[in-house]
C-alpha cells in the first residue's frame, strides 16, 4: 500500500484527484450547511420583524431546528401522483437540485479559491441559471395538477422575463471590466465613478434575482393564497426537500453572483487596506450574507406583485432600462477612453 | 486519454439521446432528450477548446429555444394519436424532400476540398494565443468588424423574428380592462372627493 | 495556456455534475426506504382542493406565454452578441462600437413596435 501512495501514478493522478474530490465534497458540505442555516436565519429574522420568537423549541436557541425539519422530511412518504408522469415527475426535483450546486464550482471565494477557474466563469453561471426553469416547467407539467401547471407556466415566464434584463446588467459590468472569467472580474481596477455608475444596475440587478429565484414579492408561482404552492404542490418528503434545498442554494448563489460582480467578492470593503489583514473569504462571506439579508427583508416588507404588474416592471422597465445602459455605459467608457 | 473517455462520453450521450428524440412516444420527452443533446454537444464544443460556443449553446438553445419548444408540446395539447393516423399520405413528399437534400449534400461533399493542413489542426483545438486572448476576445475582434455585414444581417432577421412572433401570435381582445397606471397617478383629490358639511337630522 | 490545461479546468465541472446527480438520486432513495410507504388512492390523486380532478389538467393556455418565449429568445440571442463585444470593445474602436449601436438600433426598433402593438402588456 505505501508503495502505491509513493508512485507516480499516485503523485501525479491520485493526488490532485483526491484533492478535487475534497474540495468538491467541502463546497457541498459548505452550501448545505449554509442553506440549513438559512432557513432558521429566514425564520429568526422574520420573527424579529414581526414581532414573534421564531424558532426556538428543538436545541438551544432553536438552532438544531433544521436538521429536525430534515430529519422530517427525510422519513416522510415519497408521494408519486397516479396522473402523473413518473420519470420526469421525479427528474425535475433532481435537476433544480443539481444545478443549484453545480454553479458553485466557478464561484471563486478568496483569490484561488475556487474549483474551476474558467475563462467563461460568467457565462457559465448565466448558462446554468438559464437551465433552472426546466426544473419549474418539467414539475409543473408532470404533477398533471392544475395548481401545478398554472404555477409551472408563470414561473416559466417569470424566470424568462427576468433573464434577459439579468443578462444586460451582466453586459454592463462587463463592459467596465473587460473580461469573462470570475477571478478577474473581482480584482479588475474599478475607478469610483465607474462604481457610481453601475449602481443603478446593483438595484436592477438585486430585484431581478428576486424574480429569478421566485422569491417575495414576486413569489406568484408559489402563491399559496391562490394556487396553494405553484408548481410544488404535488411534491412531498425529499422530492419536496430538494426542491427546497435547490432554491435556498439558489438564492444563496445569487447572493454571491451579486458579490462577484459589484460587491468586490473578496476584497476589503471600500478598498480599505487595513481590513485586508481579515482573510478574503470571511469578508466574501460577510458581503454574501447581506444579501441574503436583503432576501429576508424584501420579504417580511413588500406585499406580493400582481402578475400583470410583474410582466410590466421585467419588460417594459427593466428591459427598456438596461439596454439604454448598456448604451450608456459603453458610451461614456468609449468616450473617455477609460476601457479596461 | 481522459480527454478521450470524456469525447466517447459525450459522444455516445449525443447519439443515443439523438435517436431517443425521434423515437420516443411521447412528445414531451423528445423535447426532453433533444436538451439532453445539446448540453452532451456543449460538452464536445468545450473539449474543442471552444468555451464560449458550448456556454453560449447551453444559453441560447438550452436556455431559450428548447423552452419554447417545451411550451409548444407541452401546452399546445394536441392529440398526437390523431396527427400520426394521417402521417403516412406525406410519405411520398417526405422521400421526394428528403431525395433532394441528399443529393444536394452529396453535390456539396462531393466537391468540398479541405484545406492542405487542415488535417493538422484537427487535433489542436483553438485555445488561449501566446497573448493570453481568450477564445471570446477572438471571437469578439473580428465578429463586429470584419464581419460587419453578417453581423447586421443576423440583427435584421431577429427583427424580422420579432415582428413575424407579433403578426402571427398577438391579438387584441376587446373589453379587456388594463390597468392604466398614468390615469391612476393623475388622479388628484379634488376630482373624486368632495366634503359636504351635514347638519344633523337633513340627509345630504 | 496549452489546450490541456484548458480542458483541466472543465474536469471538476464535469465530476461535479455526476457527485451532484450521484447525491440527489441517493438522498431521493434514502428518502424512499427510510420513509414508510403507505400508498393509497385518493392519497395519489392530483390535488384539486379535495374535489376529484374534472379532467386532464394539461389545457390549452394563452398564446401570450409563447409569445414571452419567443421575445425571450431574440433578445437572448441579442445578449449573446453583446457578451463577446463587452470585452473586445477596447480592441475594435469606433467601428466595432457604432456597428452594435446600429444593431441595437435596429432591435430597439423591433422593440418599440411590439410595445405599440400591446404586446407586452398583460392584464
Amino acid at each position: 500500500m505505501t508503495e502505491f501512495f509513493s508512485s507516480d501514478l499516485w503523485t501525479i493522478y491520485g493526488l490532485p484527484f483526491a484533492f478535487m474530490m475534497a474540495h468538491i465534497g467541502a463546497i457541498i458540505g459548505v452550501v448545505l450547511l449554509f442553506v440549513a442555516y438559512y432557513t432558521y436565519f429566514e425564520r429568526k429574522v422574520m420573527g424579529a420583524m414581526q414581532r414573534r420568537q421564531g424558532p426556538n423549541t428543538v436545541g438551544p436557541f432553536g438552532l438544531l431546528q433544521p436538521i429536525a425539519d430534515g430529519i422530517k422530511l427525510l422519513s416522510k412518504e415519497t408521494i408519486v401522483p397516479t396522473q402523473s408522469n413518473g420519470p420526469v415527475f421525479v427528474i425535475a426535483p433532481m435537476l433544480l437540485f443539481t444545478l443549484a450546486l453545480i454553479a458553485w464550482a466557478v464561484i471563486p471565494v478568496n483569490a484561488k479559491w475556487v474549483l474551476a477557474d474558467i475563462n467563461v466563469g460568467i457565462l457559465y453561471l448565466f448558462a446554468v441559471s438559464s437551465m433552472g426553469v426546466y426544473g419549474v416547467i418539467m414539475a409543473g407539467w408532470a404533477s398533471n395538477s392544475k395548481y401545478a401547471f398554472l404555477g409551472g407556466l408563470r414561473s416559466a415566464s417569470q424566470m424568462v422575463s427576468y433573464e434577459v434584463s439579468m443578462g444586460l446588467v451582466i453586459v454592463c459590468v462587463l463592459l467596465c471590466v473587460g473580461t469573462l472569467n470570475l477571478s478577474e472580474i473581482i480584482t479588475a481596477d474599478r475607478p469610483t465613478w465607474v462604481q457610481i455608475l453601475l449602481f443603478p444596475m446593483l438595484i436592477v440587478f438585486l430585484i431581478s434575482i428576486l424574480a429569478e429565484t421566485n422569491r417575495a414579492p414576486f413569489d406568484l408561482p408559489e402563491g399559496e393564497s391562490e394556487i396553494t404552492g405553484g408548481f410544488m404542490v404535488e411534491y412531498s418528503a425529499m422530492t419536496f426537500a430538494l426542491f427546497f434545498l435547490g432554491e435556498y442554494a439558489n438564492m444563496i448563489l445569487m447572493s454571491a453572483m451579486t458579490v462577484v460582480l459589484f460587491l468586490g467578492g473578496w476584497l476589503p470593503p471600500f478598498g480599505i487596506e487595513a481590513l485586508a489583514i481579515v482573510p478574503g473569504v470571511i469578508w466574501f462571506v460577510l458581503k454574501t450574507l447581506l444579501v441574503m439579508f436583503f432576501f429576508i427583508w424584501t420579504r417580511a416588507t413588500f406585499p406580493r406583485y400582481r402578475y400583470d404588474q410583474l410582466m410590466r416592471l421585467g419588460w417594459k422597465i427593466f428591459l427598456p432600462f438596461t439596454l439604454f445602459y448598456v448604451v450608456l455605459v459603453s458610451g461614456l467608457l468609449v468616450y473617455f477612453d477609460a476601457l479596461p | 486519454m481522459l480527454t478521450g473517455l470524456a469525447f466517447y462520453l459525450f459522444a455516445a450521450v449525443v447519439l443515443v439521446s439523438a435517436i431517443a428524440v425521434i423515437t420516443a412516444r411521447n412528445p414531451v420527452h423528445s423535447v426532453l432528450f433533444l436538451i439532453l443533446t445539446f448540453f452532451n454537444a456543449a460538452g464536445l464544443f468545450i473539449l474543442l477548446g471552444a468555451e464560449f460556443i458550448a456556454m453560449i449553446l447551453v444559453i441560447v438553445y438550452v436556455g431559450a429555444v428548447a423552452v419554447l419548444f417545451l411550451f409548444v408540446v407541452m401546452m399546445l395539447d394536441i392529440s398526437f394519436s390523431d396527427l400520426r393516423k394521417g402521417a403516412m399520405q406525406y410519405v411520398p413528399m417526405g422521400l421526394i424532400i428528403g431525395g433532394i437534400l441528399l443529393a444536394e449534400l452529396i453535390a456539396v461533399f462531393s466537391a468540398w476540398k479541405f484545406a492542405p493542413n487542415a488535417a493538422d489542426n484537427i487535433a489542436v483545438p483553438f485555445v488561449q494565443s501566446a497573448e493570453g486572448i481568450t477564445n471570446t476576445e477572438a471571437i469578439g475582434r473580428v465578429l463586429y468588424t470584419d464581419y460587419v455585414f453578417a453581423f447586421q444581417v443576423s440583427g435584421l432577421i431577429l427583427l424580422v423574428a420579432m415582428i413575424g412572433a407579433i403578426v402571427l401570435t398577438h391579438r387584441t381582445r376587446p373589453g379587456v380592462r388594463k390597468q392604466k397606471v398614468a390615469d391612476q397617478q393623475a388622479r388628484k383629490k379634488s376630482d373624486v372627493l368632495e366634503i359636504k358639511k351635514v347638519t344633523s337630522g337633513t340627509g345630504v | 495556456m496549452a489546450p490541456t490545461e484548458l480542458l483541466l479546468n472543465y474536469l471538476p465541472i464535469l465530476i461535479f455534475i455526476g457527485v451532484a446527480v450521484v447525491m440527489s438520486c441517493a438522498m431521493l432513495v434514502l428518502s424512499f426506504v427510510s420513509g414508510k410507504q403507505n400508498p393509497d388512492v385518493n392519497k395519489n390523486a392530483a390535488y384539486e382542493c379535495g374535489f376529484d380532478a374534472f379532467d386532464d389538467a394539461r389545457n390549452k393556455f394563452d398564446v401570450r406565454f409563447y409569445l414571452v418565449a419567443i421575445l425571450f429568445i431574440i433578445f437572448d440571442l441579442e445578449i449573446a452578441f453583446l457578451f463577446p463585444w463587452a470585452i473586445s470593445l477596447s480592441e475594435i474602436g469606433m467601428f466595432g462600437f457604432w456597428s452594435m449601436m446600429i444593431f441595437l438600433g435596429v432591435l430597439t426598433v423591433g422593440f418599440i413596435y411590439e410595445w405599440n402593438k400591446g404586446a407586452l402588456e398583460w392584464e
